[in-house]
């Protein structure tokens, strides 16, 4: 306990020093939104959001339950899609490319920007297939050995090779909460992706679990642009290089993480980081 | 009329009981402005409960043991030199017709004086015996009242009681669907016993004649080999598995993933109606539309169909289950939480690729429940198969010509004149259980498999 809480101390600090708020503000951007709404039915989920995703940080979205911020996450690899009666307007652009042209293939999209969920979703298979899934589908690999090397690199970079080495071929549903986040998270890398979208990785694990991955998340953004939706402002304060704050389907306010927490300018966002509201 | 009559009285017995201990249970809380333990509801359920268990005991008892007195009363009543001339069945019908006298209903022809004195003093003591009971019933039952509304007071825990009550009245309930199989399955079992002492179980089992002898005797039963029957069963189940579960699984993958929603909405209770549809409509669709069309069908391309065969019961039989089938998919299809699939989704997997790589395969032990229960019901059905199949009882593998089977057999056999005393008819029960076995069987497996499913997922 004593060791993982000093690893979260040193990931706080690391994530300070690694890289300061003008830093940050240079950074390329890597996902541009304007001006987008989503409706399901009849009911208007989010106003006319416009955010600037920077590459190779983690950017998060805090705010209370309801406010939309899963929802304009669900837009970047357009999961909405796969919910009935839902339509999203405005652009979303990765790499200057509408992600919502029609000529799009949406299969290639979410091949470029993986997602891991709020629940640990292991598919009902063994630890290896589970990985070896998104590699297979896509037809990354050319050979056994070939799939082997990016399961491995995979599982290896999500943190959980150590651990599961010797039980490869067992059932990816038989390891522990936080064991199988890190599947889902070396299943989503498996496919190479650009970006990876979390949404409240973490809201289902205990605090130790809870550490490990905030400390990947750390690691990962070496290579990865990350968002990451979460509703714990320790953890945004912790992982995260930019924050944007979401209330009632509208981004009220975003900047580098260290301003929104230490020097809000909204007063709401004041108010909900003082725990006034939420 | 008198069961009218015992109703109603038996309705105002309970009124008065639960008002009478309900009032005293009032009382008790204005007069002493104490907390009762229970409230008055159930002193009154509690009173009413005491008054109605002595009243319907005794009403039990007669309606058990009064039949019996009334006949021996009966038979007292006949003249001792007519007695003498009478055999059983004579003695039966004169008491016949004296109830008949006494009742007033069913009297034919001339009655001798006798007959009518006797159904005159039938009458009398009917009477008599009735309002005597009745009132014995309600004298108790009151003083049941009287006792148990005594004993009504602030402490008395009448609550419990009555909840104790109920428990037993369901538990009596539950022991009813219970106990009614158990005893099924003893008949079915003592029956088959009673028929393996005229036919060798192996050569029931074994057995690969099916030809009973229906107006033989002893020694010259006919065979009663199983084999043609449950080759038969097994054939046309087999041909309407081949139908049913292809179809049934598509739609239910289509409608469960692909369809919009109006169209959802509007096709799966078409779907269900298929289910309801009797299954001898089914029969006679398959004999008068189906059949024809397979037969000559077959001309067309050269094979020799019969219009009634394994191939017609078995297509339209699989035309039934297509619903079971489908519904039972669409279900466990959906039961796989939405996770897995946003899962697959997110990894850019297809929708196709997701239904075949995750959704199929996480689905697949309750799909395989819901075949095994579709084959028992396959196994189980006997309308289409008796207007369909042609009832052949003959050992063949060709599913183009008549078969027949196991429920068919059973039809043939107790139809008509039974008597229960040779194999003819005893061989229903025989095969009626292995029937049971084989369903029985299959369900387990396929219960055994549904719960595994559930569990993976909660």
């Amino acid at each position: 306990m004593d060791m993982v809480a000093g690893k979260v101390k040193m990931t706080q600090q690391s994530v300070k020093s690694a890289m300061n708020p003008t830093d940050m503000l240079e950074r390329p951007i890597r996902l541009t939104a304007r001006d987008v709404t989503v409706h399901y039915g009849a009911k208007q989920a989010l106003h006319g959001i416009s955010i600037d995703i920077p590459d190779r940080a983690v950017t998060s979205f805090i705010g209370p339950s309801g406010c939309g911020k899963s929802t304009f996450l669900r837009c970047i690899n357009r999961m909405n899609d796969t919910i009935e009666g839902a339509k999203v307007g405005g652009t979303i652009k990765l790499d200057g490319e509408d992600i919502y042209d029609p000529s799009l293939d949406v299969v290639e999209l979410r091949a470029r920007i993986g997602m891991v969920f709020q629940k640990p979703n292991p598919f009902p298979k063994s630890i290896y297939e589970n990985v070896a899934y998104g590699p297979r589908i896509h037809g990354l690999a050319r050979n056994k050995t070939d799939m082997d090397e990016i399961v491995v690199s995979s599982l290896r970079k999500a943190g959980l090779f150590e651990e599961v080495k010797d039980r490869l071929n067992e059932p990816g549903t038989g390891l522990s909460g936080g064991q199988q986040q890190r599947l889902c998270i070396a299943r989503a890398i498996a496919v190479g992706p650009e970006v990876i979208l979390m949404d409240e990785p973490c809201s289902a694990l205990d605090p130790i679990a809870t550490a490990i991955i905030e400390e990947l998340i750390d690691e990962l953004r070496e290579n990865y642009t990350i968002v990451i939706v979460t509703h714990s402002m320790q953890q945004a304060a912790r992982v995260s290089q930019k924050t944007a704050f979401f209330h009632l389907g509208n981004l009220i306010e975003e900047g580098v993480t260290e301003d929104i927490f230490t020097n809000p300018v909204n007063k709401q966002t004041q108010d909900y980081i003082m725990g006034r509201i939420g | 009329m008198n069961a009218l009559i015992v109703a109603g009285l038996l309705l105002v017995l309970l009124g008065v009981a639960y008002q009478s201990g309900w009032s005293r249970s009032r009382g008790l809380v204005t007069a002493d402005g104490v907390k009762i333990h229970s409230r008055p509801q159930y002193h009154g359920s509690f009173v009413a409960i005491w008054a109605m268990v002595p009243t319907l005991v005794i009403l039990g008892l007669w309606a058990w043991f009064g039949g019996g007195i009334t006949r021996d009363y009966t038979v007292s009543l006949i003249p001792t030199d007519i007695m003498m001339s009478l055999d059983q069945v004579g003695l039966n019908a004169a008491i016949a017709r004296i109830g008949a006298l006494a009742s007033g209903y069913g009297v034919t022809g001339e009655s001798p004086a006798w007959e009518q004195a006797a159904g005159d003093a039938l009458r009398s003591f009917q009477m008599l015996t009735f309002v005597g009971v009745l009132v014995l019933a309600l004298v108790a039952g009151g003083a049941a009242l009287v006792y148990a509304r005594s004993r009504i007071n602030a402490r008395l825990r009448a609550r419990n009681a009555v909840e104790r009550v109920v428990n037993l009245a369901l538990l009596a309930c539950s022991a009813v669907a219970i106990l009614t199989t158990v005893g099924i399955v003893a008949s079915l079992v003592s029956e088959a016993f009673r028929f393996f002492t005229f036919i060798h179980p192996f050569d029931f089992f074994f057995g690969t004649v099916w030809n009973p002898n229906n107006a033989g005797s002893a020694g010259n039963w006919g065979s009663y080999g199983l084999l043609p029957l449950l080759s038969g069963t097994l054939m046309i189940t087999a041909i309407a598995m081949l139908v049913a579960v292809p179809v049934g699984l598509m739609a239910a993958i289509y409608l469960s993933q692909y369809a919009p929603a109006q169209l959802r909405a509007v096709a799966k209770p078409m779907i269900e109606i298929l289910a309801g549809i009797p299954t001898i409509v089914f029969g006679f669709f398959a004999l008068v539309t189906v059949g024809p069309f397979l037969r000559d069908l077959g001309n067309l391309v050269g094979l020799s169909i019969n219009a009634t065969s394994a191939l017609t019961a078995g297509i339209v039989m699989g035309i039934m289950i297509i619903p079971f089938v489908s519904s039972l998919s669409d279900d466990i299809l959906n039961q796989v939480p939405r996770t897995l699939r946003d899962g697959a989704y997110g990894l850019g997997a297809t929708q196709s690729e997701t239904i075949r790589n995750v959704l199929l395969p996480a689905a697949l032990p309750g799909i395989v429940g819901a075949f095994l229960l579709a084959v028992s019901r396959a196994i189980g059905e006997t309308m289409i198969v008796v207007l369909a199949a042609g009832n052949a009882p003959v050992l063949r593998g060709n599913p183009f010509e008549p078969v027949a089977t196991i429920t068919v057999s059973i039809v043939n056999q107790l139809t008509g004149d039974t008597d229960f005393t040779g194999p003819q008819s005893l061989v229903g029960f025989a095969l009626g259980l292995t029937l049971f076995v084989i369903t029985l069987g299959l369900n387990i497996v396929a219960l055994y498999i549904v719960r595994r499913f559930r569990e993976q997922y909660e």
